[in-house]
């Protein structure tokens, strides 16, 4: 499904700031595939996402969707294959326009856009069922304003909208660090089972390793640009956040520095 | 008076386009479009030769809608595709459009005394009533379609769209091609009107859309586009009525106008959000009072 080979990507080559954010990872992942990603600061996590997503363009190696080389398209062609919710609340949505028109825009993922209308009466009642899965009551607002909702609410309209599509590849990048518990778990919870009705494949980067440990199928850590440690579902699921801790000092042969860290 | 309130309301239909078309770039994608004070007169340059050399008026403004949108297209192009920064982008289509268009015309202006325009024979209140309902029209229109929908998003947030597949260059070459169209639209349109065509027509004509864009908001209000498009339209129009009090004014001179402009903007801008603030601040403290007060009531008391 997803193939990332050798990749590897320089920040400020060549100046006294040069970064590794990776170096030649390699990661394949199958149809239906969750896999939790964790790692320290500057693991390249985040690099990861941005290069899966098209946001930045490897220096070195290849990512392949279904076999076909997608290194140097654009984010927004492989917007066909990849649905991705950000970290921030604010990103995923637009804040001036309606809940309906978030989702026609959303809707009309990978279609070439032209002069027919954006929210029609048969689309209306496609978003309205769609909202009701969320179960937060979005369905009755689909003329309200995204700007009027809730960090919460915002983020579950669109790990909707990136979803309900049914993208080849779903890109979580911390979509539930900037909220607070209860939200956080609410989202959660919405996303495992968007996740899991719909058989995504998806790739989540989480703080929480609790989380990690609890979501997914597969868990790989990441340290100074490498997978270090790629967890398959039969270890997984008798893994300890202690476990998880200790081989990555084993490992990387430090503690993990993670200021944002949450343990469960 | 009267026939000065007419033509008050004549010249704020006719340069409602060209408010129309900052609106596009100014507030819905966002980008500070200078090309405007160019473009415009490209579009008077382009219908006024046009129509001296004996096209149809309504042909000319055709043309001049054309030029507008090629105009709009390379200050897209130079920002997009040249990465020059927005401002920059159309203060150097602004300065090349001022030699295009003085080679469009061939002379600093050109006068169409004598010539057919657009509002021979018929009133220019209910042709331009009708031509700018129709265009504000069709604008919201196109506001709603997946095209207008991934435009507005483009100045909304363009991350967002760019992740569902839509291509953020395009969709703000075609916005500032669109908005120029307008303008160049409008150029003609008043060029027509006062029967001449001047190179320098155009200075300041970003400045006076602005104002037309702020004054109808304010007034009006932006909830949604539709409301929004009708306020520009309407701001124009009151604009344009200040400035016909302002010309009664025994010692103000019609020169003192852009100064006049300038400093109704500087007001428009600056009252609403001082007073967001001044609200925000008195909301803050009467909470604060509030609280403070719950606070002191359920204070157990004991412990001294």
């Amino acid at each position: 499904m997803l193939e990332i080979s050798k990749v590897s990507k320089l920040f400020n080559p060549g100046t006294v700031d040069e970064k590794t954010a990776l170096v030649g990872a390699n990661l394949i992942m199958k149809p239906g595939d969750f896999v939790t990603v964790i790692g320290s600061n500057g693991a390249g996590k985040s690099t990861l996402m941005n290069i899966i997503s098209g946001v930045m363009k490897p220096d070195a190696g290849e990512v392949r969707i279904d076999g076909q080389n997608i290194s140097q398209l654009t984010e927004y062609q492989r917007s066909r294959w990849i649905g991705r919710v950000f970290q921030d609340p604010m990103a995923g949505t637009a804040p001036r326009m309606s809940i309906e028109e978030n989702l026609a825009m959303a809707y009309t993922r990978g279609k070439s856009r032209g002069f027919s209308f954006g929210v029609t009466r048969a689309k209306r009642d496609i978003f309205k069922k769609e909202l009701q899965r969320l179960g937060i009551g979005l369905e009755n607002r689909l003329g309200a304003k995204v700007g009027l909702l809730s960090g919460g609410e915002r983020q579950a309209l669109s790990l909707l909208m990136s979803t309900f599509t049914r993208p080849q590849i779903l890109l979580l990048d911390e979509h539930t660090a900037a909220l607070d518990p209860a939200r956080a778990e609410l989202i959660t919870t919405i996303t495992e089972s968007i996740v899991r009705d719909m058989n995504l494949t998806t790739l989540m980067v989480t703080h929480n390793m609790e989380q990690a440990i609890r979501l997914g199928n597969r868990l790989i850590m990441m340290d100074k640009g490498r997978i270090i440690l790629d967890v398959p579902e039969e270890r997984k699921k008798d893994l300890t956040v202690e476990q998880l801790l200790g081989e990555f000092e084993r490992i990387s042969g430090k503690k993990m520095a993670d200021d944002r860290i949450v343990l469960g | 008076m009267l026939t000065s309130m007419q033509g008050a309301v004549e010249s704020g239909l006719l340069y409602a386009l060209m408010a129309l078309g900052v609106f596009i770039t100014f507030r819905i994608l966002d980008f500070p479009d200078l090309t405007v004070d160019g473009s415009f007169t490209t579009g008077a340059a382009i219908g006024s030769v046009m129509t001296v050399n004996g096209t149809p008026p309504w042909l000319a403004i055709i043309c001049a809608f054309a030029g507008g949108a090629l105009a709009g297209t390379c200050t897209g192009l130079l920002h997009t595709k040249g990465k020059i920064n927005g401002l920059l982008s159309g203060i150097i289509m602004m300065i090349a459009l001022y030699s295009i268009n003085l080679r469009i015309m061939g002379k600093p202006n050109v006068s169409l005394r004598g010539f057919d325009n657009l509002f021979t024979n018929v009133s220019t209140l209910t042709v331009m009533i009708v031509f700018v309902v129709i265009v504000k029209l069709l604008l919201d229109l196109f506001f709603r379609t997946d095209l207008g929908l991934s435009l507005r998003a483009t100045g909304d947030n363009a991350r967002m769209i760019r992740s569902f597949g839509a291509n953020t260059d395009i969709t703000t070459i075609f916005g500032i091609a669109l908005a120029n169209a307008l303008v160049a639209t409008s150029g003609a349109l008043v060029a027509q009107y006062q029967k001449y065509a001047d190179n320098s027509m155009g200075i300041g004509m970003i400045v006076i859309g602005l104002a037309s864009v702020i004054i109808g908001e304010a007034i009006f209000g932006s909830r949604t586009v539709f409301r929004a498009t009708l306020a520009v339209v309407l701001g124009s129009i009151i604009y344009r009525i200040i400035y016909a009090f302002a010309l009664r004014v025994e010692w103000l001179e019609a020169s003192d106008m852009k100064l006049i402009t300038a400093v109704i903007i500087i007001f428009a801008l600056i009252v609403p959000s001082s007073r967001r603030i001044w609200k925000q601040k008195n909301i803050a403290r009467k909470r604060t009072a509030e609280m403070l007060n719950s606070f002191e009531n359920t204070q157990p008391g004991g412990g001294r």
